[in-house]
């Protein structure tokens, strides 16, 4: 028992002094000293995504700390798995949420709904170092409510242990030569994505019939699918249990990480862009504090750590030109110009077709 | 024993107020959302539209019967032949039996993924001796055994806490009175063991057949329960609770219609059904 608790403190010593390393080597250079703090002890309260922020680990920046220690501002850090359940926790009221980062569809939503604060992006010393590329974009024309944080594609993974050359297209998910082996989305509007990329339909239809036919053939590719999943891909794909998937660009460099088999290509009839950005809500109660914070976001260290815990594309320059960068060039993060594949985002759909689909999903389940 | 001291109301209050919170006002909560729309207003619709769900709930209870039909096949005889062994070797077998239910029946679940994948412990076996790789999860096979495998134990252990309490000498007077084995089964001892299979038939089919988590996990989530369909729709969000609710309203009716008839089957006076 002695020997035991001595390797655990061991154990737990290496750990802390390790911990410790990486938070020294996290020295932020403040030139313009836009860092006051004069708010310290006060609190921000931050909604993102899970595992959405470099935390720490592995000896990898924590961000919320250091903006802790830089300002003193005390950082609330909460996360959400989907942009429908922020939507209901921020409609609900139950915390004051300062920051939020939602996707675009969401942002475009929000502002329909008057719930954004505008942030003078004047005020925001990095916020030049957003590439123009994702400035003026259509849920936010005059980059009043939000601030980008990362960006992503949607692409196709598969096993090259498995199959070698495939085609590129979303036609491979409904390939009887891979039955059993793909995986689809386990989210309608992603897994309608896929069908109706094919059909070559407006992502963002607002008529039904559309629809019908996405889900016709989804109907018809079901029998050729393994399963819909969402974070069982990471498992499914890295053991071989499956092999083609449709996922996020940045998972499948996480996804490498594990199998060096893998992967990855944008189907040739495009694909689904998405943008998550950080907005400042209307009801926010430490509104100084969250510019701030914005701004920290963008600074070129923090955007880096962010950029490779996350393994997203960044929409930060410094970032980007960074040779130093993990992902520097990166070919599936930033594809050259020729590879660039034809892009969608989404768009906010009006509520009679999200419960026309979200209904047709239920249909496409049951049989 | 009419009398009720203050001290019997006393230790009756933490369950009446436990009950009251926990049962009472979230089915109270449940009707009214099942009966408003979106606005509060009063409404049938969510009621009258679950038609659209009727083969959800169509598959559910046929996948719940049928995995409750195998339980009690397995479960019967198991709980028949531990009565006959010694009282240590009975109370081992009762903890085998109950060992699994102190994990997680998530976890339990999850674990079966692990042997049934088409890289998983079954067929990688089956591999090594050149059979398959069979296709084994992510079908209805899969999510029904999911089923038999959770809710087995409330199968065994109702049955075999009446059956341990037949008494023998019932069984000697039945052999003295000239029954065979056969007879001995049919007049005795299964007649004595209904209340018990009753039980343990509405503790399998119940949770079976609102179940959602299995099905998701071994049925690769490409046909939904009706259990999937209510929390499909309550973790989309505020808009769709009304939804939801109709039809957990729906599945509790039918649930106690199935119990209402089933309890029609166990004609005991002393009232010896276990819900």
């Amino acid at each position: 028992m002695k020997r035991f608790i001595a390797i655990f403190s061991i154990i737990t010593l290496i750990c802390i002094s390790f911990s410790g390393c990486g938070y020294n080597y996290a020295q932020l250079n403040v030139e313009d000293g836009s860092y006051s703090k004069d708010l310290k002890g006060t609190t921000l309260t931050v909604y993102n995504w899970g595992e959405y922020i470099s935390d720490g680990s592995d000896g990898s920046i924590d961000v919320n700390r250091e903006f802790e220690k830089l300002t003193g501002i005390k950082v609330n850090y909460l996360t959400f798995e989907s942009n429908e359940t922020m939507y209901s926790q921020i409609k609900s009221g139950g915390v004051n949420y300062d920051i939020v980062i939602p996707s675009d569809y969401m942002i475009e939503r929000l502002i329909k709904e008057n719930m954004l604060r505008k942030i003078d992006t004047s005020k925001l010393s990095n916020y030049h170092l957003i590439d123009d590329k994702y400035k003026n974009v259509y849920f936010d024309p005059n980059n009043e409510y939000s601030v980008p944080y990362n960006v992503g594609m949607v692409g196709i993974i598969y096993n090259s242990k498995i199959y070698k050359d495939l085609e590129h297209s979303w036609k491979v998910l409904w390939d009887k030569k891979y039955k059993d082996m793909t995986l689809n989305f386990n989210n309608p509007r992603d897994a309608f994505m896929t069908a109706q990329m094919i059909l070559g339909q407006d992502l963002n239809s607002e008529n039904k019939k559309d629809w019908d036919k996405a889900a016709k053939l989804l109907k018809k590719g079901k029998a050729n699918l393994q399963a819909y999943v969402m974070d069982e891909v990471y498992g499914k794909m890295e053991t071989g249990e499956a092999a083609i998937a449709p996922y996020y660009a940045g998972d499948y460099l996480t996804m490498y990480e594990s199998n060096n088999d893998l992967r990855f290509f944008y189907p040739k009839e495009g694909t689904n862009i998405f943008i998550d950005s950080a907005c400042i809500l209307k009801n926010a109660q430490n509104y100084e504090a969250a510019v701030l914070y914005l701004n920290f976001l963008m600074e070129p260290e923090i955007a880096t750590a962010n950029a490779e815990y996350i393994g997203y594309a960044s929409p930060n320059t410094a970032v980007i030109n960074n040779p130093d960068y993990y992902y520097y060039q990166n070919e599936i993060l930033y594809p050259n110009e020729k590879d660039i594949p034809k892009v969608q985002y989404y768009h906010n759909i009006s509520e009679d077709i999200r419960s026309y689909y979200e209904n047709l999903w239920i249909d496409l389940k049951l049989y | 024993m009419k009398r009720k001291s203050l001290g019997n109301k006393l230790i009756a209050c933490p369950y009446i107020v436990w009950s009251a919170l926990f049962i009472v006002i979230p089915l109270l909560i449940m009707f009214y959302f099942a009966l408003t729309d979106a606005n509060g207003v009063f409404t049938l619709a969510n009621l009258s539209d679950i038609g659209r769900y009727k083969k959800a709930f169509g598959i559910s209870i046929l996948y719940a019967a049928i995995s409750t039909v195998i339980t009690l096949l397995l479960a019967y005889p198991m709980a028949y032949f531990m009565t006959k062994l010694k009282v240590s070797n009975q109370r081992m077998l009762l903890m085998i039996v109950m060992i699994p239910m102190w994990m997680n029946f998530l976890i339990r679940t999850y674990s079966w993924i692990t042997i049934l994948a088409n890289t998983g412990i079954v067929n990688t076996f089956l591999g090594k001796l050149g059979i398959g790789p069979l296709k084994l999860i992510y079908t209805p096979a899969a999510v029904i055994l999911g089923m038999v495998y959770d809710f087995i134990p409330y199968m065994i252990l109702p049955i075999y806490s009446v059956m341990s309490k037949i008494d023998n000498s019932l069984l000697e007077a039945s052999e003295d009175l000239g029954s065979n084995a056969f007879n001995k089964f049919k007049k005795v001892i299964f007649p004595l063991s209904r209340p018990g299979i009753i039980s343990g038939i509405t503790m399998v089919f119940v949770p079976s057949v609102s179940t959602f988590y299995i099905s998701q996990k071994l049925g690769g989530n490409k046909t939904m329960l009706i259990g999937d369909v209510i929390e499909y729709f309550f973790n989309l969000g505020p808009v769709y609770y009304n939804v939801a609710s109709a039809i957990s309203l729906v599945l509790m009716l039918l649930i106690l219609l199935c119990m209402f008839v089933m309890n029609r089957f166990s004609d005991d006076d002393d009232g010896g059904v276990i819900i």
